[in-house]
């Protein structure tokens, strides 16, 4: 239902009373409200739904993600638990993101 | 772009959805809530990867397609007034209301027009101080942190000229609505990422256990979408019924805490009439009386409204789950996307729509064999 | 007039005209304001010894035609609307020569003039009409056509959009050119001469409600520079279409529909600059549905297909042509997309304007 997009945070501004920033987009600079982001700086990336920053990204998690879909270990966690083994591997190296992962 | 192209890539979402393969001992009907998520499923046809056993149900999260009739066609009389500039998000143009739609209204002299922002609403509001802006509030928990800031602007700043014609609907009672639903099939959901961002997950848990039914938050690109469905499967095939957050990128178990103080200063909790469903209770926000002057449906009497759905169309059952879109009578007769008769074959996100084209090829392969 | 004898033909006072910052309906009455705005800034602008007659009609020398090797004349109409009229990469009057030119390219043509038909809207800047007749100009010279006649109209204030051009455009087909001689069969491939949705997404970047910042630019450009050196390198080129309004999807649905056959093609072989995708991805719009004013599809037959996508990359505008997809026997009327993931999806064929997307 909602196209969200993740921008990076160039530059923050108080406009009226409202904080209010550029992101940028691949390239595509759009003016952005960061008022439901007070925590976010500039670097940060963010995701924007209709021209509102709505969350910070988590470049942590995101690593995690990313290292875990790469992993084909994943998929022998899932069989274990099916079959109703402990994991195979030890998920020291490469653990899937707990169920609510922890934020910074 | 960072942050969406490493979620797209071809190799891992092939070996996902092997992995679900291997995995799945039965068949599971799994229903996505959102429009963006099926856009996304449809769009990367990421359906085709996924083991026969794998059914996924298109579900009502499409705000285009469930945003109720009458408020259609209130839409529309507002957008015919002189004076008015009526301003949309570019989706609800096409949406058929009882006698035509926005384009219609616009071709016919009407002042509408096409808001990436409601700020961007707003703004023309400050610059034609000489005409009534109204912009048409629609969405889920999603959309609403803004349309909330619109109107707390407008009031701040004074723009007396700014309205907002409010139907906002929740995810949660719509989970409840299908899983009550007579003849159900939906086994597992896939919880839409973006709602979460703002009212975190803490909602899920009792639907959960309630219904006895896995809730997976996922984002919208591939991987995620395929990594969601996996995890549903595991907990369907492992007989656990529990939430999980698998776009903890941007979804925390709280959510975004200031955006819902201003969601709840602004709006209020209200029944709401989804479009082809019915009424569902407490599934909606409204604004709250302290805002009421900024309530288009106050500002603008326009009385007389006898709303006229199609009698053919049978869109409630598709968005439930209920019945596939090809087994409506209608589709691919009378209703087709360039005639369509219910909001669900209107964008290429609504489950009729994309069941259209999708369907068009597979009647031309089975006719080919 | 060149003795010393008073203009009689106009008033002896000093003339409002030059005072005219803003077209008024005398502008197209075809009095003094209408030629004032010839001389000013219609000829000198677009000024060659045809359009120099100010006749009724032009009257072309047959030398033009003759000295060409040219076997059949092209002839092409289109009319041209777009708000705003100036936009990054060009304007209404780039679309307008670009475009005819291009009509008359992708049926083999080289262009040989255009005819220009002006709508002005009372309250039109005139600057903005110098500026785009400019723009025309340039366009012309580039793609070396001449503009040789034309007509301007106002209309009141409030029923024009500005300024709308339509131009016409004769072109000469070479003798021997195969171009269209059999339709699109299985077998053929389809290449695309560069990056797609440069131009509509040029356009929406400075669109009111939606506008955002980004180095996007029209691709505007006169093709048939381009479609000579691949009918030279590759003459059995089955046909060529601009994929303009509609995009890739609307042309490639054309082909399918009047050829009978279905394609096939490859999304990730598409070439798409990265920030015209990120615009795409943020207003919710099929990169494959926005409108081009550069590039061509070509359908080859596919003995001949490296030597047309080598001919289209050793020319300035198509350096970034790709083979994007193969005409097919299976679903005939269809337009299929292989997406990254191994799946096929239908691209149907867009039903209007794309608008931008919250879900």
């Amino acid at each position: 239902m909602c196209l969200a997009v993740p921008g990076r945070i160039e530059s923050i501004r108080e406009e009226q009373g409202t904080r209010m920033g550029k992101v940028n987009f691949g390239g595509v600079v759009r003016d952005v409200c960061l008022a439901y982001v007070p925590e976010a700086v500039v670097g940060d990336y963010t995701i924007v739904h209709v021209g509102f920053a709505l969350s910070r990204i988590d470049e942590e998690s995101a690593i995690e993600t990313l290292r875990t879909f790469a992993e084909m270990g994943l998929l022998e966690e899932g069989l274990a638990e099916i079959r109703g083994e402990a994991p195979l591997d030890e998920p020291a190296l490469c653990p899937l993101p707990p169920a609510e992962a922890p934020r910074r | 772009m960072k942050h969406l192209a490493e979620y797209r890539d071809g190799d891992t979402a092939r070996r996902l959805a092997a992995g679900i393969g291997k995995i799945v001992t039965r068949p599971w009907a799994i229903m996505e809530v959102c429009g963006g998520q099926t856009h996304s499923i449809i769009r990367h046809a990421l359906d085709q990867l996924l083991p026969p056993e794998v059914e996924l149900i298109h579900g009502p999260g499409c705000p285009v397609c469930v945003t109720p009739l009458e408020m259609i066609d209130r839409a529309l009389a507002i957008a015919a007034l002189p004076g008015t500039i009526f301003c949309s998000f570019g989706d609800m143009l096409r949406v058929p209301g009882s006698h035509g739609d926005l384009l219609g209204v616009k071709a016919a002299g009407g002042d509408v027009r096409v808001v990436y922002s409601p700020l961007d609403a707003l703004e023309l509001a400050r610059r034609h101080p000489d005409r009534e802006v109204v912009f048409f509030a629609i969405g889920f928990e999603t959309t609403a942190p803004a349309n909330a800031m619109a109107v707390r602007l407008a009031e701040r700043g004074g723009v007396k000229n700014f309205s907002v014609l409010v139907s906002h609907v929740l995810v949660p009672p719509a989970i409840a609505a299908v899983m009550e639903s007579p003849g159900n099939r939906v086994e597992a959901f896939l919880a839409a990422g973006h709602v979460c961002s703002v009212m975190g997950t803490l909602q899920y848990p009792p639907l959960c256990d309630r219904y006895r039914v896995p809730i997976v938050v996922t984002g919208f690109e591939p991987l995620d979408l395929l990594d969601g469905i996996r995890r549903t499967v595991v907990q369907l095939e492992a007989g656990r019924h529990e939430l999980e957050n698998a776009y903890s990128r941007v979804v925390t178990e709280e959510g975004n805490a200031v955006a819902r103080a201003v969601i709840a200063d602004v709006f209020e909790p209200c029944d709401r009439t989804w479009r082809g469903i019915g009424t569902i209770p407490a599934s909606g926000w409204r604004l709250a009386e302290r805002y009421a002057a900024f309530d288009a449906e106050h500002r603008f009497a326009v009385g007389g409204i006898v709303t006229a759905e199609s009698p053919l169309c049978r869109s409630g059952d598709v968005l439930r789950g209920a019945i596939k879109p090809s087994s409506c009578p209608a589709f691919g007769r009378e209703c087709t996307p360039r005639t369509p008769l219910g909001a669900t074959m209107v964008s290429g996100e609504g489950a009729c729509a994309a069941y259209y084209h999708a369907g068009r090829f597979a009647a031309d392969r089975e006719g080919r064999r | 007039m060149s003795d010393d004898r008073p203009d009689m033909s106009r008033p002896a006072c000093p003339s409002p005209l030059p005072h005219h910052d803003r077209i008024v309906l005398g502008h197209g009455g075809g009095g003094g304001l209408t030629r004032e705005l010839i001389e000013k800034v219609f000829l000198p602008a677009f000024t060659n010894s045809v359009l120099a007659d100010l006749g009724d009609s032009a009257v072309l020398p047959a030398a033009w035609f003759s000295s060409n090797g040219g076997e059949r004349l092209a002839f092409s109409t289109d009319a041209y609307v777009v708000q705003p009229l100036v936009f990054p990469g060009g304007s209404i009057g780039d679309l307008a020569v670009n475009g005819t030119v291009n009509d008359l390219a992708m049926r083999g043509a080289r262009p040989v003039a255009l005819s220009a038909a002006f709508i002005l809207e009372e309250g039109l800047d005139v600057g903005v009409l110098s500026r785009v007749v400019a723009d025309m100009a340039r366009a012309a010279r580039t793609a070396g056509v001449a503009i040789v006649t034309g007509d301007t109209k106002v209309v009141e204030r409030g029923r024009g959009d500005g300024l709308s051009i339509t131009t016409a455009g004769i072109g000469l087909v070479p003798a021997g050119s195969r171009l269209g001689s059999r339709p699109a069969e299985a077998g053929d491939v389809i290449l695309v001469s560069g990056t797609v949705g440069d131009h509509g997404m040029a356009v929406m970047s400075v669109r009111e409600g939606l506008a955002f910042e980004a180095p996007i630019q029209s691709d505007s450009a006169a093709l048939h520079g381009l479609v000579a050196d691949l009918l030279a390198a590759s003459p059995d080129v089955v046909l060529l279409r601009d994929p303009t309004r509609g995009g890739l999807a609307m042309t490639l649905g054309e082909i399918v529909a009047e050829n009978g056959i279905g394609i096939e093609f490859d999304e990730g072989a598409v070439p798409i600059d990265p920030v015209v995708a990120s615009a795409c991805e943020i207003l919710g719009l099929d990169p494959f549905q926005v409108a081009n004013e550069g590039k061509l599809v070509a359908v080859v037959p596919a003995a001949g297909a490296d030597a047309a996508l080598a001919a289209l990359r050793a020319h300035p505008r198509g350096g970034k042509a790709a083979r994007i997809g193969r005409v097919v026997a299976d679903h005939p009327g269809l337009v299929v997309a292989r997406t990254p993931y191994g799946g096929t999806r239908i691209v149907p064929m867009p039903l209007g304007e794309q608008l931008p997307r919250i879900c």
